[in-house]
């Protein structure tokens, strides 16, 4: 039974001050500029210190949020993090977040869903608000898989950089234009070893064995992962189009998670999307996994291309296998 | 169109390829320079074009264009 609309309040985000950039990488591994830009789109990606973890990012892209909304930091009532490369195993980020906020008396849990995962919060902070039991949700996406990768690995290290962003889900009042319309979130474990961190959990603990044998890091299956990722975000982003009786032409941006510029650019060209409406900011952050969306959203947000009423669709993929979509009117 | 012209056509579109090159033993990687995402978006277009779904344990068959033109004779046949 639905009882109230949830909105966007805002979006914030926050990356490493250091980068590096494809030439860098050339110094790394055995690869060049030009095989990188054209399997991937990307070329400079944020990377964080030693010294810096995923809530130290996740906390300035929530101050962010925060700070760009007329929410108050007392009024948030739940705080999910999307990640799988949270501070620790345990405990979850969302509670040392809550910890850096200042924040006491609310719940705060993570969410995994790899690249999916902040449009999987997304989802649940929408039940939340919707149903009534909280007003204003803060959702974070944050990753650094950079320090997870393997950089003996040229197919994979080249793809990832760190970062966060994040968004303050609020209850829509009657007067307000801005409304998540619909969200559809799904996966399919069958296929969950196309892309995985093998060791490190209790099938596989960390052992002199496992760190010498780099199962500690991100292993994928990228050309698989590629025909799933295109096909499933069209698969869901059709789907909430379908049910709500919108069109392409309807949409105003499509937000996709930004891992290769050729699922993008796949992707567009499946659903008919020009990439005139399509954010894309990956050549310049990498896959920052849960974080792409967000960080996509808040930047074209600033840079005054998405605005108020705009229909946005978020649409992402990633581990589990997980995908889904967020179709909203900003 | 028949199967071979439409396969044809997809890989010269998709590699940017001359129509002289795209001979039956033409292998896309070695000949047609496709690299190893060009190959997966060469079965995603013959999915497309011919409304069938390719699983990847069968990618391996489709090294050439006349291995491709075969492979979808076969299913579409």
């Amino acid at each position: 039974m639905l009882s109230f609309h949830a909105k966007f309040s805002s979006f914030g985000s926050s990356v490493p001050k250091k980068i590096l950039n494809n030439f860098d990488l050339e110094k790394i591994v055995d690869t060049t500029d030009e095989w990188i830009r054209t399997r991937t789109g990307m070329f400079e990606r944020h990377i964080a210190s030693e010294t810096e973890a995923a809530s130290d990012f996740a906390h300035q892209a929530a101050v962010n949020a925060i700070e760009s909304s007329n929410v108050k930091y007392k009024d948030i009532e739940l705080i999910i993090v999307a990640t799988i490369s949270g501070d620790h195993p345990f405990p979850s980020t969302a509670c040392i977040v809550q910890k850096k906020l200042g924040l006491k008396n609310i719940p705060a849990f993570d969410v995994s869903a790899g690249c999916t995962g902040f449009v999987y919060a997304l989802d649940v902070a929408r039940q939340y608000v919707e149903n009534g039991i909280a007003k204003h949700v803060l959702v974070i996406g944050v990753d650094i898989l950079t320090k997870i990768t393997n950089w003996k690995d040229r197919n994979t290290c080249v793809l990832f950089g760190d970062g966060s962003g994040a968004a303050i889900v609020s209850r829509a009042e009657a007067s307000d234009i801005s409304r998540i319309i619909d969200t559809k979130i799904d996966a399919d474990g069958s296929q969950g070893d196309l892309l995985i961190q093998q060791a490190g959990g209790s099938r596989m603990p960390a052992s002199h064995a496992s760190v010498d044998g780099n199962l500690h890091t991100v292993y994928m299956e990228g050309n698989r992962i590629f025909k799933n990722a295109i096909k499933s975000m069209y698969a869901s982003s059709e789907e909430l189009l379908r049910r709500n009786n919108l069109s392409v032409s309807d949409i105003d941006w499509v937000i996709p998670h930004q891992a290769n510029m050729r699922i993008i650019e796949g992707l567009a060209d499946k659903m008919r999307v020009p990439m005139s409406k399509v954010i894309v900011n990956i050549e310049k952050y990498g896959n920052t996994s849960s974080a792409t969306i967000p960080i996509a959203t808040d930047e074209a947000i600033r840079n005054k291309k998405i605005r108020r009423g705009d229909i946005i669709l978020l649409t992402s993929f990633g581990a589990g296998l997980t995908w889904g979509s967020i179709l909203a009117r900003y | 169109m028949d199967i071979e012209a439409k396969v044809k056509q997809i890989v010269m579109d998709k590699l940017g390829v001359e129509e002289a090159q795209v001979v039956p033993a033409a292998n896309f990687i070695e000949d047609l320079r496709a690299d190893s995402l060009d190959t997966v978006e060469l079965v995603m277009a013959f999915e497309d074009e011919f409304g069938l779904t390719i699983p990847d344990e069968d990618q391996e068959r489709l090294r050439t264009v006349g291995q491709a033109i075969d492979y979808l004779k076969e299913k579409l046949g």
